[in-house]
């Protein structure tokens, strides 16, 4: 039963030629009909909670005082700082969006392992899109039925006017995106005003622009095609697949052989295999990517469960048990054909594993981000010249230091170094001490460059390599940043 | 029988193949979608437009230039002008400050210093070597003896004017060659080195008249080093009781001096560099270390 072959390909007409077939494959529309159900239920509030958070994200404000950006989530690039409510990533940070993308992955195996391409069918952006705009396409030029009527009909004033107002609002929705996503890179309100006062920089308007050229093709266009033809993750899905997934699953046992319901009911008082599937098509007109699931498990369906919820309805008319099309899986086909009980076991090893690999990655970027330093400091020995001997015979190495200040307010700090005792030190353009450390003032969430200078004027033992640890002491008092060098000599 | 099958319908399939067939294996014909195609053309349009549009077709001797005249020269020589501009507005304010103020100012200091090091590997590392540490005859800029003096105002000035070049306003100042010339015999020379070197504690040869040394040292030597031999900057003369040599302290190095003569040659770089980046040398060679 199972098979790969995507379903429209059936349809395609033989060519006359056996030689030379078409160039070009023609796209099979789809026309999906709307289904009322459990599942679509699902979907459409997660549609609802997703594109919510995605247009309306930018505009949550967040006081961070007052020389900081007010957005709770604000990609900085001009500033190099990224925001995310009360975490604030500085660029040599980037390990946590690494540690993200992480988990992400982590989370998209355990989604698989517990409900196979639920990502694809519920979340994926291009799923969500599609919906929406499917939502406008059946509200502006109605259900199926009407959708191919009109698709067929000739040219006329009033399809003219249903295709219009249709990619018009499909635009509309295409510039609202490419719009939010602006809204991301700056201050939201402020670039909703520039916008509409067209006065917005180039960049945000071709950032919107292409966004919006992307949503409307994607989305409005090329549908199913996109999840058949261009995205690699169907083809790691199966790779990542296992059979105690749970997918949408045609359950043949049940409901072969297909029939005419009346028939079958006749068939089934007389005792003769009959099976629950009326053969209605319900199941076929309600997908989106135009799978027909009774075909099997394919590369093409993207486990949203819109045919379970089809198929479901018309099994209630019928008054027969709902589940003909349901998440399961063949493994438990094949126990049920060989009279054993059906098996369901989310928690096997490998979604306790997933889920474990979850929360230990979770737990150090938590660990990472609660015990993060405020201040801190790096150290750079000069590598030419390693070391200067001045005219006293003395030996003095210089270092370039770079304070880290990420407060919303000034810091100072007072330098000092240990492992060497006796050292003495200067920072290069520095007057201010502090008993006699010399002080280095960082502006609120910044970093300052300073070059120090460590001369020792004692006896070093020959080939001198002596580890100093470079001390920065927060004047306010706080705890102290270290960095750990060498000191060379001859 | 074969001639009953239809000639390339798979028949377990019921497609059509595409003909080809490898140790009885068909391939099935699963045509390309047709948007595939239609972005394949595209691209091969914007091909051609692209080759219209910029230079794209080498020719014998020269190359299609293209209509729009884009030319990878001068879009270098836009980006110059864009760095120049951007550089005129800090530039301006390092003319206008002074060098104590520019090197108090912690925004212009890390410009100075990224300026002058910029500078700096460009026209000075040749002689002082890329991190200013020098080598025999061109003096290490990051210790604390100078020849002309240390202070931010002595370092622009030698940057400036150079040294024994061509400006008038060069410091000048000649290490005679004493023993080439005649002025000192062979043994004076012999005597007078090994007291220099016992200036800065050097061993000396065995049994050396080192009272002999200094008496020839004060009469020849002391006008330009000092009576105590720690140099005089006006002469550029250096200082011979530190453990620094510029020439090198074994007693060759030291005999070649007193009878060869030494007269390093700077360029004055006024004139060459301009008023900003001369100001910028002059504090990073300052903020290296030895900045009086």
């Amino acid at each position: 039963m199972i098979s790969l072959v995507i379903n429209h390909a059936k349809d395609r007409p033989a060519s006359h030629d056996n030689d030379e077939g078409p160039l070009y494959a023609g796209r099979q529309k789809i026309f999906p009909n709307a289904v009322h159900g459990k599942f679509r239920r699902i979907k459409t509030a997660l549609l609802i909670v997703t594109l919510g958070i995605y247009y309306f994200l930018p505009f949550v404000r967040w006081d961070r005082g007052p020389d900081a950006p007010g957005q709770a989530v604000l990609v900085d690039f001009a500033h190099q700082r990224f925001y995310f409510f009360f975490i604030e990533i500085w660029p040599q940070e980037v390990y946590y969006i690494t540690g993200l993308l992480i988990l992400a992955a982590l989370a998209l195996f355990l989604m698989n392992a517990v409900g196979g391409r639920v990502w694809c069918g519920y979340l994926c952006p291009q799923t969500v899109w599609t919906d929406l705009f499917l939502a406008v396409e059946r509200f502006v030029e109605g259900d199926r039925r009407s959708r191919i009527r009109l698709e067929n009909a000739p040219w006329s004033v009033a399809k003219l006017i249903r295709r219009s107002v249709k990619h018009t609002i499909w635009l509309a929705i295409a510039w609202w995106t490419g719009g939010a996503w602006v809204l991301y890179f700056a201050d939201a309100p402020t670039l909703v005003h520039q916008l509409a006062t067209l006065t917005a920089p180039p960049m945000a308007w071709i950032w919107i622009g292409i966004l919006t050229a992307t949503t409307y093709t994607l989305a409005g266009h090329m549908r199913e095609q996109v999840c058949t033809y261009m995205c690699p993750w169907p083809r790691i899905q199966a790779a990542l697949t296992d059979e105690d997934a749970l997918t949408v699953t045609y359950r043949y046992d049940r409901g072969e052989p297909r029939g005419h319901y009346k028939k079958n009911e006749a068939l089934r008082l007389a005792g003769l295999p009959a099976g629950d599937c009326v053969d209605c098509f319900q199941c076929l007109h309600a997908c989106p990517t135009g799978v027909d699931i009774r075909d099997g498990n394919q590369l093409a369906c993207v486990n949203c469960g819109l045919c379970v919820d089809a198929c479901d309805s018309v099994m209630t008319k019928l008054n027969r048990p709902t589940g003909l099309i349901a998440y399961d899986n063949d493994a438990n086909i094949r126990r049920r054909l060989a009279g054993e009980k059906e098996v369901r076991r989310i928690v096997r090893p490998r979604t306790i594993l997933y889920a474990g690999l979850i929360l230990f990655v979770a737990g150090i970027m938590a660990f990472a981000l609660g015990t993060r330093e405020v201040s801190g400091i790096s150290v750079l020995h000069d590598r030419n010249p390693v070391y200067i001997r001045l005219s006293d015979g003395t030996i003095r190495n210089g270092y370039t230091l770079r304070l880290l200040n990420k407060l919303g307010t000034e810091a100072r700090f007072a330098l000092s170094v240990t492992g060497l005792n006796g050292a003495e030190i200067e920072a290069v353009g520095i007057a201010e001490t502090e008993s006699g450390r010399p002080v280095v003032m960082v502006r609120p969430d910044q970093t300052q460059e300073v070059r120090l200078l460590v001369t020792y004027r004692d006896e070093l033992p020959p080939q001198a390599s002596i580890r100093i640890g470079i001390v920065a002491t927060p004047v306010s008092g706080g705890e102290a940043a270290i960095a750990y060098d060498y000191f060379k000599g001859p | 029988m074969a001639h009953d099958d239809k000639p390339g319908v798979d028949q377990v399939t019921g497609r059509e193949t595409t003909g080809h067939e490898w140790d009885g294996i068909r391939e099935l014909n699963t045509p390309l979608p047709r948007w595939w195609l239609w972005t394949l053309y595209a691209t091969i349009v914007w091909a051609v437009g692209y080759w219209i549009f910029y230079p794209a077709w080498p020719l014998v001797t020269s190359y299609t230039t293209g209509v729009s005249g884009w030319m990878t020269r001068t879009a270098v020589e836009d980006s110059i002008a864009e760095l120049h501009a951007i550089r005129g507005e800090t530039g301006k304010k390092i003319i206008s400050a002074g060098l104590s103020e520019i090197e108090n100012t912690p925004d212009l200091l890390s410009y100075a210093r990224a300026q002058g090091k910029a500078a700096f590997a460009t026209n000075c590392a040749t002689c002082h070597g890329s991190g200013a540490s020098g080598a025999v005859g061109y003096p290490n800029l990051n210790d604390d003896d100078w020849l002309w003096g240390g202070t931010l105002d002595q370092i622009a000035t030698t940057i400036r004017h150079g040294v024994r070049s061509a400006d008038q306003k060069a410091h000048s100042g000649v290490m005679l060659p004493f023993g080439r010339t005649g002025m000192l015999q062979r043994p004076q020379v012999d005597l007078v080195v090994d007291y220099v070197r016992s200036l800065s504690g050097l061993e000396v040869r065995a049994g050396s008249d080192l009272p002999a040394g200094a008496a020839i040292f004060k009469q020849n030597c002391a006008s330009c080093h000092g009576d105590d031999g720690k140099g005089k900057r006006d002469t550029g003369a250096p200082n011979l009781t530190d453990v620094i040599w510029l020439y090198g302290s074994s007693r060759e190095d030291v005999f070649q001096s007193v009878w060869n003569g030494r007269g390093g040659v700077m360029p004055n770089w006024q004139g060459r560099l301009d008023e900003a980046t001369i100001k910028s040398l002059a504090v990073y060679v300052h903020t290296l270390g030895g900045g009086e």
